[in-house]
């Protein structure tokens, strides 16, 4: 019988997931951190190949027999390829193919298109499931408790993070390589199938026991420009026709949202950046690219640009405002860890201040300084918010799996400000809820939520609700606005929870379990 | 009395497309993805709604594509005047 703890937050927790091993329950968004000095983590496997060789393997099928990989291994993938990735199909489908069973899968993330996924679960290729995220039909096979295996998801930092400290032993990382050359350098700027940043795939390749690198453009000996992961951490190379659909690949940069509840939440949150006063010399930022987070640097950059401001670094998960915004002079530099569009893509290899940095430089709070750490503010998304602030990006309305835990929680702890933005309703339902159905970012680290009919500020950040009433900001309670916009939506009844089957755990960056996913009520 | 099926409303998102039918008794079909969470309140005003037309009993089919309270009770009064209307037959 599973043992449950309650965590800091009062969210029940497993102590243990069967085949996965122990956890400890979330105590805050600090306490392990601080206690973690010294503690010694993964170790790097040596090995060498032969001199004036080749490592050029006939096949995908070959370059896994000469891996080595038996049956209850752990196999990485990364997802910059995003919804265009052809690479996570065909390496899944190759090994069933071949026989395997009962594999750790374990990539960066899951693209939405991948439902497959869901058919390599049931096949029985995957017996473990470690991602970010899970949704569509891989989410709904989840949720219902029919996949029937361990899911661990973690954030983006946090994946770092168990790599590094041991807990993701990857025997085989399969990286999606869109160009590469004979000896395995690899950059992710060029080919056909060019994505950016392979920032995730540089942990993997680090770590993992044995590499495979598979691409669509083989070139000439040496990749001489933009090697995003060198030679020496790549065992062998798979040549393919293709890694996949270029359009879905290289997608055009987002669009600014025209919709008024985004723009007036974009707007607000703006003001609220600048009232806080952390738009000056210097500054650092991250946003995502939904609507109202993407508005949000239309307001900054022109803010910026009349008052002469020059910051220091943008970060993330880049879009092509972002890079346009470095082109422009706005901030000295650009740290990606996944590009999200073709601009951004021509940015990485164009521009000298675009710097590719991998997920544990990016977010990985056990390391010697990773940047998430040293960021300014953050626009965040959100699916629901609860009354204490605690954030969901992982469970829909109807108790299902639909979204990825990403860097979200990695950024809320390490910005200064850290700002969710989302509309007060969505579907008919109320944003706000008593208590979250899962808690992703818990609420100590969120600074303020920014809605169309009002800012949410934390109690925990008296200043910044001093210096928002001052200068006659739109602040409501976070109760209050929750009645108003439930008296337009009617009052959800209570899922139950407690007590019902865990589907999956969620991790918080420093390896505590921070919530667990329980089975919906059918 | 409810003479005939009628409907009101629309299957766009925020909407809901309420259809009315004659019934012996009170009956409510509620789907959509919120209808775990807003059976009780939907229950509530549709009885409440009926009971302001003096209809005891009818067969409600709501499908709710997410919307407000405001417009649930809207359609169910549209659907409902629709399936009393006096057409002179």
């Amino acid at each position: 019988m599973t043992r449950f703890a309650k965590n800091s937050l009062g969210r029940m927790v497993p102590a243990e997931v069967p085949g996965v091993g122990p956890f400890d329950p979330y105590s805050g968004p600090f306490q392990r951190i601080n206690s973690v000095h010294g503690i010694v983590g993964a170790s790097v496997r040596l090995r060498t190949v032969d001199r004036h060789g080749s490592k050029i393997a006939a096949s995908l099928e070959q370059a896994i027999k000469n891996s080595g990989l038996e049956n209850g291994m752990t196999i990485s993938f990364h997802h910059h390829l995003r919804n265009g990735d052809a690479v996570m199909p065909m390496a899944l489908e190759t090994l069933k193919n071949m026989g395997y069973k009962n594999l750790t899968f374990a990539p960066s993330s899951i693209p939405d298109a991948h439902d497959c996924v869901a058919d390599y679960i049931k096949c029985g290729l995957i017996g473990r499931l470690y991602t970010s995220g899970v949704r569509g039909r891989l989410g709904g096979l989840i949720s219902s408790g029919e996949a029937g295996i361990p899911v661990v998801i973690r954030s983006h930092g946090g994946r770092a993070r168990a790599i590094e400290e041991g807990q993701i032993e990857i025997d085989v990382a399969f990286l999606a390589a869109p160009t590469c050359d004979k000896l395995g350098n690899i950059s992710g700027s060029s080919g056909p199938s060019a994505c950016g940043s392979l920032g995730y795939a540089i942990t993997d390749a680090t770590y993992a026991k044995h590499v495979i690198a598979i691409t669509d453009n083989l070139v000439d000996y040496p990749v001489a420009r933009n090697i995003s992961i060198p030679q020496y951490r790549v065992d062998q190379v798979v040549s393919v026709n293709s890694l996949g659909d270029p359009k879905k690949i290289a997608t055009g940069a987002a669009r600014i949202t025209r919709n008024p509840v985004d723009l007036k939440i974009a707007h607000d949150t703006f003001r609220l950046m600048k009232v806080s006063g952390i738009i000056a010399p210097g500054f650092s930022f991250q946003m995502g690219v939904g609507g109202a987070s993407l508005a949000v640097s239309v307001y900054l950059e022109e803010y910026m640009k009349k008052k002469g401001i020059v910051g220091s670094f943008g970060l993330g998960g880049i879009s092509g405002h972002m890079s346009r915004m470095l082109e422009e002079g706005l901030f000295r530099a650009l740290f990606d860890v996944q590009s999200f569009d073709a601009v951004v893509t021509e940015s990485v290899s164009g521009n000298q201040n675009h710097v590719e940095i991998d997920s544990s430089w990016y977010a990985n709070p056990f390391n010697a300084g990773c940047i998430v750490h040293n960021l300014d503010c953050v626009i965040l998304a959100a699916l629901d918010v609860d009354v204490n602030f605690n954030v969901n990006v992982l469970i829909g309305n109807d108790g299902v799996l639909r979204g990825a835990s990403g860097g979200h929680c990695d950024t809320a702890a390490g910005a200064a400000l850290s700002i969710v933005v989302l509309p007060s309703f969505r579907g008919g339902v109320c944003s706000i809820k008593d208590s979250v159905s899962n808690v992703t970012t818990p609420g100590e680290t969120v600074d303020a939520i920014v809605t169309e009919r009002g800012i949410l500020i934390n109690p925990l950040r008296q200043d910044l609700l001093a210096l928002a009433r001052g200068a006659g900001l739109p602040v409501v309670d976070i109760g209050d606005l929750k009645s108003r916009v439930e008296k337009l939506t009617g009052v959800p009844e209570q899922q139950e929870r407690a007590g019902g089957e865990v589907v999956a755990v969620v991790e918080y960056r420093d390896g505590t379990l921070i919530d667990a996913v329980y089975r919906p009520e059918r | 009395m409810i003479a005939r099926t009628a409907s009101a409303g629309s299957l766009e998102s925020s909407d809901c497309l309420v259809t009315v039918t004659p019934s012996e008794s009170f009956e409510l079909d509620y789907a959509g993805a919120n209808k775990k969470l807003f059976l009780k309140r939907t229950e509530g005003v549709a009885r409440q709604v009926l009971a302001e037309y003096s209809v005891e009993n009818a067969r409600l089919h709501i499908q709710d594509q997410g919307a407000l309270e405001a417009t649930l009770r809207a359609r169910i009064e549209t659907a409902l005047e629709r399936a009393m209307e006096n057409l002179g037959s």
